[in-house]
C-alpha cells in the first residue's frame, strides 16, 4: 500500500511545477502581453480594460496567489475572442483527441505486436527482417508526412476513407494510422526483444521438453512474460502520442485539444493557451501516475525496491 | 537455444555504411548550401509556379515558382543549425546539471532532479510548442525551446551514470589523494561517462531536426519564408493531388536524415559497448 501512497504523493510537487511553469509562460512574452494581444493600434481603455481582467495590473506575487486560488478551484479563465471559460471550450474538444489517441493505440495493438511476436518466431529470418524495417522507417518516418501521404493515396487516388472531419469510424481510420504508425513501430520493435529473451529462458526450454507444442509454448508461456516490458512502453509513449496527436490534428483538421491549442496561439489567446497546455500536461501526469500504479500492481517486484 | 542463434556482424557494418552515407549526405549539402543550391531558395516567380521536374529544375518549382532543390538544400541548413545547437546547449547543460546532481547528492540532488520532473511532465514536444507560441517563432528561438527540454534526458543519463562511478575505487583514490571535487568530476568521472552522452547525442540529433520539422510544418518553427523541410511539407499539402513532388522530397529528405542518425547511434553504441557488439 505504501509504494501506491507514496506514489500519488510524488505527483504532487509535480503537478505545482506544472502550474507554475505554465503561470510564466505569459510573462515570457517579449514585450507587453497586452499588446501583442490586442495590436499596437488598440485603444488606452481597452488595454487598461484587458490587463486588469488579466490581472497583469497587480504585482506578480499577487498574480501568483489568485492564480493558483483559480486554477485549484476549476477556473481556467476566459477566452479573448471567443468570451466564454476556457473550461467550457477544452471539454467540448476533449473527447475528439481521446477518440483519436484511443484508436492509435488500438492501431499500434493490433500491428505492432503480431509483428514484433512473428519477428522473434522466426528470429534472423526474412519475417524478421521485414519486421525490422518497418520498426526503423516507422520510427524515423514523421507522422507530418505519414498523414499527408496515406490522404494522397486513400482518400485521393483509391477514394475509399474520408479525410478533414470527425463523425464515423472511417474518418478516424487514417488519422490513428498516422498517429499509431511510430507507436507500432516501436511495440513491434519491444515485443520482438522481449520475446527473443524470454524464449531463451529455462523455464521455456522446460515447457519444451515436457513435449508441448511450439504454439503453446509461445503462446502461452512466453507471450505472458514477454508482454510486461511491452506495457511499460505503452505508458511511456503516451506522452509521445499526445503531442503527436497535436500534429495530426492539425493534418486532418480534427476537432480535438491540438487544433484549440493552435487556434489559441495563432489568435493570441493566451488565457486558452494556457488553458490547453496545463489540461494535456495534467493529463499527462495522470497517465504516467496510472501507468506506474499498474506496472506496480502486475509486478510486485516494483513495489518492493 | 537452436534457431535463435545471432544475426551476422556483416549487418552492423552495412548498418554503419548506411548510416554514415545518410549523415554525410545531409552535413555536406548543409555546410555548403550557398555553393551547392542552384537558385535563390527564395526567389518568387509566380509565373513558373508548380512545375514538375525538368532539366533546369531537377526537383520541380513551388507554389511561389521557388526552386525545390535549393529549397532542400538551404532546408538542410536549417535543420543542421537547430539540430546543431540545440544538441550543443542541451549536452553541455545537461552534463552540467547531472554531473552537479549525481556527485553532491543531498538536497541539490533533489531539487535538480524534481525540476526535471517538472519539465518532463510536458509531453514531448507540448513545452517546445509553448515556448515558441511565447516567444515568436525563428531559429534561435527553436532552439531554445527544444534545448529547454532536451537538456533534461542527458541530466537523467548522466546523473545516473555518476552514481554508478562515483563509489569506484579509482574515484575513491583520487579523493584519498587529496583531489579536488572540481578535478575528481572532470578529470575522473566525466571522461569515463562521456560514451553513452555520445550515443544519446546522436539521437539526440535526429530528435532535433524531426522536431523542428514538427514546429515549422504547424507553423511555430523559422520564420515565414524559410526553407524549414517542415514548412515545406506542410505548404505541399495544400497541392498535394495535383503537385505530389513538392511534398515528396522534404518528405524523404527528413526521413532519411533522422534514419541516418538514429542508425548512427545505435552503430556507435554496438562500437562503444563490446557487450552489445555480435560477433
Amino acid at each position: 500500500m505504501t509504494f501506491f501512497f507514496q506514489r500519488v504523493l510524488w505527483t504532487l510537487p509535480i503537478l505545482f511545477g506544472v502550474l507554475t511553469l505554465v503561470f510564466f509562460l505569459i510573462h515570457m512574452i517579449p514585450g507587453d502581453p497586452v499588446d501583442m494581444m490586442l495590436g499596437e493600434q488598440a485603444l488606452a481603455v481597452d488595454r487598461a480594460e484587458l490587463r486588469a481582467a488579466l490581472g497583469l495590473d497587480r504585482p506578480i506575487a499577487h498574480q501568483y496567489v489568485s492564480y493558483l486560488g483559480r486554477t485549484l478551484s476549476g477556473d481556467l479563465g476566459t477566452s479573448l475572442h471567443r468570451r466564454t471559460p476556457v473550461g467550457a471550450l477544452i471539454a467540448e474538444r476533449l473527447p475528439a483527441t481521446v477518440e483519436l489517441m484511443l484508436g492509435a493505440i488500438l492501431v499500434s495493438l493490433l500491428t505492432g505486436m503480431p509483428l514484433g511476436l512473428l519477428a522473434a518466431i522466426h528470429y534472423g529470418k526474412w519475417p524478421d527482417k521485414v519486421a525490422s524495417l518497418f520498426a526503423v522507417l516507422g520510427v524515423a518516418m514523421p507522422n507530418f508526412w505519414l498523414g499527408p501521404l496515406l490522404i494522397l493515396a486513400f482518400s485521393i487516388h483509391l477514394d475509399w476513407l474520408p479525410v478533414n472531419e470527425r463523425g464515423t469510424l472511417a474518418h478516424l481510420v487514417l488519422p490513428a494510422i498516422t498517429l499509431g504508425t511510430a507507436m507500432a513501430a516501436l511495440l513491434s520493435r519491444m515485443t520482438r526483444m522481449s520475446m527473443v529473451e524470454v524464449l531463451g529462458e529455462d523455464y521455456i526450454r522446460t515447457a519444451r521438453s515436457k513435449g508441448l507444442r511450439a504454439r503453446t509454448v509461445v503462446l502461452v508461456h512466453a507471450l505472458r512474460n514477454a508482454l510486461i516490458p511491452v506495457i511499460t512502453v505503452i505508458g511511456l509513449q503516451i506522452g509521445v502520442l499526445l503531442s503527436g496527436a497535436i500534429i495530426t490534428e492539425s493534418i486532418f483538421d480534427w476537432p480535438g485539444l491540438g487544433s484549440l491549442l493552435l487556434e489559441a496561439i495563432k489568435s493570441r489567446d493566451y488565457p486558452l493557451v494556457q488553458g490547453c497546455i496545463l489540461v494535456i500536461a495534467m493529463g499527462y501526469v495522470g497517465v504516467n501516475l496510472i501507468t506506474d500504479l499498474a506496472y506496480g500492481w502486475i509486478d510486485p517486484r516494483i513495489r518492493r525496491s | 537455444m537452436k534457431g535463435f542463434a545471432t544475426p551476422p556482424g556483416r549487418e552492423a557494418r552495412r548498418a554503419l555504411m548506411l548510416a554514415a552515407l545518410l549523415t554525410a549526405g545531409f552535413l555536406l549539402p548543409a555546410v555548403f548550401a550557398d555553393l551547392l543550391a542552384p537558385f535563390d531558395p527564395s526567389a518568387v516567380d509566380l509565373s513558373g509556379g508548380l512545375q514538375p521536374p525538368d532539366a533546369s529544375h531537377l526537383l520541380g518549382r513551388d507554389q511561389q515558382g521557388a526552386d525545390i532543390l535549393s529549397r532542400l538544400i538551404h532546408g538542410a541548413q536549417i535543420s543542421l543549425f537547430v539540430g546543431f545547437w540545440t544538441v550543443t546547449v542541451s549536452t553541455l547543460l545537461g552534463v552540467a546539471v547531472g554531473l552537479l546532481a549525481g556527485y553532491a547528492g543531498g538536497w541539490v540532488e533533489q531539487l535538480l532532479m524534481r525540476l526535471v520532473d517538472v519539465l518532463l511532465a510536458f509531453p514531448g514536444l507540448l513545452l517546445a510548442i509553448a515556448l515558441v507560441a511565447m516567444l515568436g517563432a525563428g531559429k534561435t528561438n527553436v532552439v531554445i525551446a527544444l534545448s529547454a527540454l532536451g537538456w533534461t534526458g542527458f541530466a537523467r543519463l548522466v546523473r545516473g551514470q555518476v552514481l554508478a562511478v562515483k563509489n569506484l575505487d579509482y574515484v575513491q583514490a583520487a579523493e584519498g589523494l587529496g583531489a579536488n571535487h572540481l578535478r575528481i568530476m572532470g578529470r575522473h568521472i566525466l571522461p569515463n561517462i562521456m560514451a553513452p552522452v555520445l550515443v544519446q547525442s546522436s539521437f539526440a540529433i535526429a530528435g532535433a531536426i524531426l522536431s523542428e520539422a514538427s514546429l515549422s510544418f504547424l507553423g511555430l518553427g523559422v520564420a515565414v519564408g524559410e526553407p524549414s523541410w517542415g514548412a515545406m511539407l506542410s505548404e505541399g499539402r495544400y497541392v498535394l493531388f495535383e503537385a505530389p513532388f513538392v511534398s515528396i522530397f522534404p518528405g524523404t529528405a527528413i526521413m532519411l536524415v533522422v534514419l541516418g542518425f538514429n542508425l548512427l547511434g545505435d552503430a556507435v553504441a554496438d562500437w562503444l559497448d563490446p557487450k552489445r557488439r555480435v560477433s
